[in-house]
């Protein structure tokens, strides 16, 4: 049953089975939310305090009232699971076990926006989750809850279509803009902002992305209310969220709790503590793009969006990566950095050829040849990339290594030498071989 | 080679242009078609692309070169992709890479000489939560060990 606790993923056997789901109320949701007023459905979704769980927690309801009410343009909403944050695999899981909230979510939010059409954008190697939810969606289209079959099943002129759009493995596309461009079967460009998506989105039109978790909340909020939603977790960033614990725990996986759970229970408590029971040296709070902690001050940090800021880092997806003491940082700061280098669209120099400047000295790094000058040439690049650039890329690869050094400092220094030998001194050139740019890397 | 869509895909075709407005947004679900058809994505397949989205071949040619998952040379029968991303590397994610690497006597983007084998060094997989993970084509194996890892490749080899 949906409680407090669990609201995504509830313990329900079978849910994702479309049966299953309509005996527990299931699309009754949906049919109570077409017969409110669109700007209701907004308001009620504005006061619960639903954040979006994509990255930027920003408030659901008030994105959804940017979208212009008189448009002669068709409008559209766009489902973000590309996720492809390193750390995070929480949508999966609702594609799996929960698909049928989703698709109920999405038909209420598409009613609140005014969109008659959504695309759901999913990571083209999630083949077996977009299997899964094609199938959901398959059965949601028979049973009348989507598509044609809506006027009769919901007594409503209303109509959405859901269409999924498989993802080709770029990193990039989770950004709303080059998702949108990515649907569009362009290369995944981010675009420059402004025009917002609400004013100028796919193909022109108004547009509106939400993250899968946050639509998934959605159909509980309907029947519940805003009043019981908002009163779970932390009063600023209310509800649950899907917390993805990796790395060095004894039980690995995805948890749902209330926000604001102390990052403590949910390392030591949920997911069983480190093996060994080794000490914490880092903690990545909410996907590799996030500020990492140090393992000596996550005591009383809580997890949601506010707290985390405090604290000097950011929920992002909730994906905690938890690393022990004898965890090399420089080897994973090199793979996060390898990996923005990687994952880079190309269009702004500071992006594109910083994250190879930064792998570069990370390399090198790690390789043992580097000295304490070279700490501050690479935070000197990390920062002339934050805020230089059209997309939050930029910034995802910036802050890894701007926090990680500022607040390792110590161990990254014990590894500097005092003088190093550099075979080429002067050759400063872009490391992209534009042939074959993944085979060139190599950590 | 030629190449030209089988009656059985251009049906297909038919039911992925009426997701979208235009038939240049369909680019991405037509080539992944094509690609299933022909093996990998040849100049041929680019051609033909660009006719039935109405598109130049060098805007088909900008989205393939853009995302990962289409390939542009032919992969082995099982292509392994190893996933050595954070969640991963902290559980011996590069190991297991080494390891296959080693065994198939490959480096990234190598394909055996029998064609059996491809691999990929990939980004993070969305399963981290089960790490180390490697993929052996669309199918996602977890919570690996090096040796568990090799088995799946013997495993392979005798199918
Ligand atoms: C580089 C980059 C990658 C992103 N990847 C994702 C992603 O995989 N999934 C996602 O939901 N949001 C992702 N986002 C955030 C989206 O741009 C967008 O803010 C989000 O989908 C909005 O949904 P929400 O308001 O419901 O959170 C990414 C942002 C950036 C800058
Ligand atoms: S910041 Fe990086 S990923 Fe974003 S648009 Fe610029 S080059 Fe592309
Ligand atoms: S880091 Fe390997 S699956 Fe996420």
């Amino acid at each position: 049953m949906w409680t407090k606790e669990r609201i995504v993923l509830p313990l329900i056997e079978n849910l994702h089975e479309i049966e299953v789901y309509k005996k527990n109320g299931g699309y009754q949701n949906a049919k109570k939310a077409f017969a409110l007023h669109p700007d209701e459905v907004i308001d009620t979704v504005k006061k619960s305090g639903l954040r979006g769980r994509g990255g930027a927690a920003f408030s659901a309801g008030l994105k959804w009232s940017f979208m212009p009410k008189s448009t002669d343009k068709p409008k559209y909403l766009c489902i973000n699971g590309d996720e492809s944050e390193p750390g995070s695999f929480k949508d999966r899981q609702i594609f799996e076990y929960n698909p049928h909230q989703l698709i109920e979510g999405v038909l209420i939010a598409c009613h609140a926006i005014g969109a008659n059409i959504a695309y759901v954008y999913i990571r083209g190697e999630y083949h077996k989750w977009i299997k899964l939810f094609q199938k959901a969606l398959d059965d949601a289209y028979a049973a009348g809850y989507v598509g044609a079959g809506m006027k009769n099943t919901f007594g409503t002129d209303f109509k959405v279509e859901i269409y999924v759009h498989k993802g080709a493995g770029a990193y990039i596309c989770g950004e709303e803009s080059s998702l949108m461009n990515s649907i569009e079967g362009h290369r995944g460009y981010p675009r420059v902002k402004p025009p917002f998506p609400a004013q100028k989105g796919l193909w022109g039109c108004p547009t509106t992305i939400n993250n899968v978790e946050t639509l998934a909340n959605v159909p509980v909020i309907i029947d519940k209310g805003w009043e019981w939603f908002s009163s779970i977790g932390s009063p600023k960033h209310p509800g649950t969220i899907l917390y993805g614990v990796s790395g060095h725990v004894n039980k690995p996986g995805v948890y749902e709790l209330p926000s604001g759970t102390l990052l403590t229970d949910i390392i030591y408590n949920y997911a069983g503590g480190v093996p060994g029971d080794k000490k914490i040296k880092c903690v990545i709070p909410g996907g590799s793009s996030m500020p990492p902690l140090r393992g000596d001050s996550l005591e009383g940090i809580k997890m949601d969006a506010d707290s985390l800021k405090e604290a000097g880092s950011s929920i992002g997806t909730a994906g905690i990566m938890v690393m022990d003491e004898d965890t090399d940082l420089i080897a994973v700061l090199a793979r996060i950095t390898a990996f923005y280098y990687h994952e880079s669209c190309g269009q702004c120099t500071p992006c594109r050829e910083g994250t190879g400047w930064m792998l570069k000295i990370l390399k090198r790094m790690a390789r043992g040849n580097a000295t304490k000058k070279d700490l501050d040439l690479l935070v000197s690049v990390a920062n002339n990339i934050d805020g230089n650039t059209i997309c939050a890329l930029g910034e995802a690869a910036a802050w890894p290594v701007k926090f990680m050094v500022q607040r390792f400092r110590d161990e990254f220094e014990s590894k500097m030498k005092d003088e190093i030998e550099i075979a080429v001194p002067n050759k400063v050139h872009s490391m992209r071989d534009t042939v074959n740019p993944i085979a060139s890397i190599t950590i | 080679m030629e190449f030209h869509f089988s009656e059985e895909n251009l049906s297909k075709l038919s039911g992925v242009f009426s997701k979208y407005p235009n038939k240049k947004a369909a680019v991405m679900p037509v080539l992944y078609i094509a690609q299933e058809q022909n093996g990998y994505i040849s100049n041929e397949v680019i051609s033909e692309v660009s006719k039935v989205c109405e598109i130049t071949e060098e805007e088909v040619m900008g989205v393939v070169t853009f995302y990962t998952m289409y390939h542009q040379t032919k992969p082995g029968k099982y292509h392994i992709q190893v996933c050595t991303n954070v969640s991963c590397m902290l559980r011996d994610g590069f190991e297991i890479y080494d390891a296959v690497k080693e065994k198939l006597g490959i480096s990234n983007h190598g394909v055996t000489g029998d064609g059996l084998f491809s691999l990929e060094e990939v980004e993070c997989m969305g399963s981290c939560g089960t790490a180390p993970m490697i993929a052996v084509n669309e199918d996602f194996h977890e919570n690996l060990t090096k040796e568990l890892t090799l088995q799946i490749l013997d495993n392979l080899k005798q199918v």
